[in-house]
């Protein structure tokens, strides 16, 4: 994983609410057993115009110009702000790869899905959870304000809009460790080898029949 | 501070390996479920970092989101569900993973088959790459649904970095009267508290109209916690749990099975503990549940009305129904039972287990689908959910019915073999999302009861099960 660092990026709003992880990564896409190229089918039945299959050519595909991912003014965007309950549903973690993979970095929402939040997380996309009066405005900015870019600083917990307005923003304390530095959670976690097997023998003493398969 | 605790505060100390200073706790993991779908990368991850599996009686595998559900007998014809598919085969053999692969009597979908073999235990915690791992709560276990890293996480280190929830309460009281189901009372939840009501907070459900509930029902019910937006639902253990679970392939047996059920007593909210939120309910009040829109939240009732978003004064919603109802190609205030359809799908990791087949066997025997009805499915939870109804004449009724009758999988509640809805074509299901596209591009989704499925293919419209019943 890698190192999250301070940036500045273009926004698109995609304004529903309880986008779900179907919408995200459709289930035909779902068949691949690797972690890589989701990206091309992000949101794929609201980005096309035809259906899409697996192994499909990008470059026959028809978009839908109506799409905002599909406007012009907002190629290359980095941060995604969009509504309520977002990455509700399903827990594939084809969701966050998709979203990485098309090249956003961070998501703004006033609340997500919570598989959806943890997956984002281990795979170093930021999910901010905003209060909706100001992803309201921050909706209303992005409209009214072609080329509009906020500045994510996780380090300090702050977005920072174009005109220096700075909005504070809650992310666990364990969250920022491992996306700060771009740490493997498994590797954590085997430094404590010796407490998972005193746990684990413990528990095959007490209650053996759970040891079973 | 009281020392009483929820039912999740127990099964939640009950794991913690370590904490940290700000919450952030390694959690034991005693069961890991496993499928084609939410695998192959994990298994990946662990051999280009060089790591063991930590524990492998720990994990059940079988094959379910890819499998055909018509004739097997030539394997999967897509090449890539097929690729899928023998990938887990590859990683169970190398590893050593007990697995029901393909054709395996025991095969079926990870949440059916993990009960029915005892698998699933009281005072467990369960996780699986699976959102529906929620099913499991229902014997008093602390499951819930992870990511493909966590999968991998757990293979390894047989723990989860994670923190505590929030504990919700949801008390369900008075008498199910006919028609009304498990299916119901959750779909009625969701209703109220709506896809995010639940998000923060592992909830049990209690009341005397749960405890009436089998142990099928109860998993329905706890199988939806996830859809109002919990990772995690349970239900306390009490006789209807001990019963269901005696006597299965991998519970545990003479001496053993005395200490555990003495253990498994104890696995009940105490009475003064402390709940963050209470939500109650009664059955009375619940009438049978049909949804209406793109997510589980907009549902209504037989009796009800399709919305009218003019009505609607909070922006996002009314664009939210606005939306849902294009999709849906539904006209404001349309009458339910004026909703016909094309596809019945009685199936999933909600409603396919042999109660709700015995229930909607009982509303079809000696009558037929409707014409307007171009495919009506039956697809049970697992082969043995299909052999135990076809001991019973289940099959029989339902083919006499114009039913097909179709082997285990998820199937089309999520479409990822060949049974889908196409564009247009409209549904009455009996799984658990009725997202854009779920079923099938373009494809719309009904939420139901296996009764109102049943009832709804015989009609070819939406009706009370009880005028159909009569």
């Amino acid at each position: 994983m890698q190192k999250f660092k301070k940036f500045i990026g273009l926004v698109v709003p995609l304004d529903r609410a309880n986008i779900d992880t179907d919408a995200i990564i459709p289930k035909q896409f779902l068949k691949s057993i690797k972690r890589t190229g989701f990206g091309v089918n992000l949101f794929d039945s609201w980005r096309y115009l035809d259906p899409g299959e697996p192994g499909m050519d990008p470059g026959t595909r028809k978009p839908n110009p109506e799409f905002v991912l599909n406007k012009a003014i907002y190629h290359g965007a980095e941060i995604l702000l969009t509504r309520e309950n977002f990455g509700c549903g399903s827990s594939r973690e084809h969701a966050p790869w998709a979203i990485l993979d098309f090249g956003l970095r961070v998501v703004i929402a006033p609340s997500f899905g919570e598989i959806f939040f943890n997956n984002s997380v281990k795979n170093g996309l930021l999910p901010i959870v905003m209060p909706a009066t100001k992803v309201d405005q921050l909706f209303r900015e992005t409209m009214a304000t072609p080329g509009y870019k906020l500045t994510i600083d996780l380090e300090r917990q702050m977005v920072t809009t174009p005109i220096g307005e700075t909005i504070q923003f809650v992310v666990d304390p364990f969250h920022k460790h491992c996306l700060l530095n771009g740490l493997d959670e498994i590797g954590l976690s085997l430094q404590y080898v010796k407490e998972i097997t005193a746990f684990e023998k413990e528990r095959r003493q007490q209650q053996p029949w759970l040891f079973n398969l | 501070m009281s020392t009483a605790a929820t039912l999740y505060d127990k099964l939640w100390r009950s794991h913690v390996v370590r904490e940290d200073g700000d919450g952030t706790a390694l959690l034991y993991i005693d069961r890991h479920l496993v499928h084609e779908v939410t695998s192959p990368q994990a298994f990946e991850g662990l051999r280009l970092n060089g790591r063991k599996l930590w524990r492998v009686d720990s994990i059940l595998a079988t094959a379910d989101h890819n499998v055909p559900t018509t004739e097997r007998s030539h394997g999967i014809v897509d090449p890539i569900s097929r690729l899928q598919v023998d990938t887990l085969d590859q990683n169970c053999q190398e590893y050593g993973v007990t697995e029901f692969a393909m054709n395996d009597s025991r095969q079926g979908i990870v949440h059916v088959i993990g009960p029915e073999q005892g698998a699933t235990l009281p005072g467990m915690t369960v996780v699986c790459g699976d959102s529906h791992t929620s099913t499991h709560g229902a014997f008093a276990a602390l499951a819930f649904g992870i990511g493909t890293s966590e999968v991998e996480h757990v293979m390894a280190t047989q723990c989860l970095t994670t923190k505590k929830t929030k504990n919700m309460q949801i008390v369900v009281d008075g008498t199910l009267e006919d028609g009304i189901t498990a299916k119901d009372i959750i779909l009625a939840i969701i209703g109220k508290i709506g896809t995010a009501g639940g998000t923060g907070y592992t909830i049990e459900y209690a009341g005397s109209a749960i405890r009436a509930l089998s142990m099928e029902g109860r998993m329905t019910i706890c199988n939806m916690s996830i859809e109002a937006g919990a990772r995690a639902g349970a239900v306390a253990v009490d006789d209807t749990t001990i019963n269901y679970i005696k006597g299965r392939p991998y519970a545990p047996q003479g001496e053993r099975w005395e200490q555990a059920v003495t253990y498994w007593r104890t696995l009940t909210s105490d009475a003064d503990a402390h709940f963050d939120k209470v939500v109650t309910l009664d059955v009375r009040d619940i009438k049978p549940q049909i949804t209406w829109g793109t997510s589980p939240e907009m549902v209504s009732t037989i009796d009800g009305h399709v919305p009218d978003p003019a009505q609607e004064t909070d922006p996002v919603k009314r664009m939210g129904i606005e939306r849902a109802l294009a999709y849906m190609d539904l006209a404001p205030n349309t009458a339910m039972r004026d909703i016909w359809l094309d596809k019945i799908f009685i199936g999933s990791c909600t409603n396919s287990r042999i109660e709700d087949l015995r229930s909607a066997a009982n509303v079809v025997a000696g009558k037929h689908i409707a014409k307007n009805i171009k495919l009506a499915m039956i697809v049970p939870g697992s082969g043995l959910v299909k052999r135990q109804a076809e001991t019973e004449g289940l099959d029989k009724i339902f083919k006499e019915a114009g039913f097909e009758w179709r082997e285990p999988g998820c199937s089309m509640c999520l479409g990822m073999n060949d049974d889908k809805l196409a564009p247009g074509e409209r549904c009455a299901s009996t799984s658990n999302r009725n997202f854009e596209g779920r079923q099938g591009a373009g494809g719309r989704t009904h939420l139901v009861s296996p009764q109102m499925a049943a009832a709804a293919a015989i009609a070819g419209h939406f009706i009370d099960v009880n005028e159909v019943k009569n």
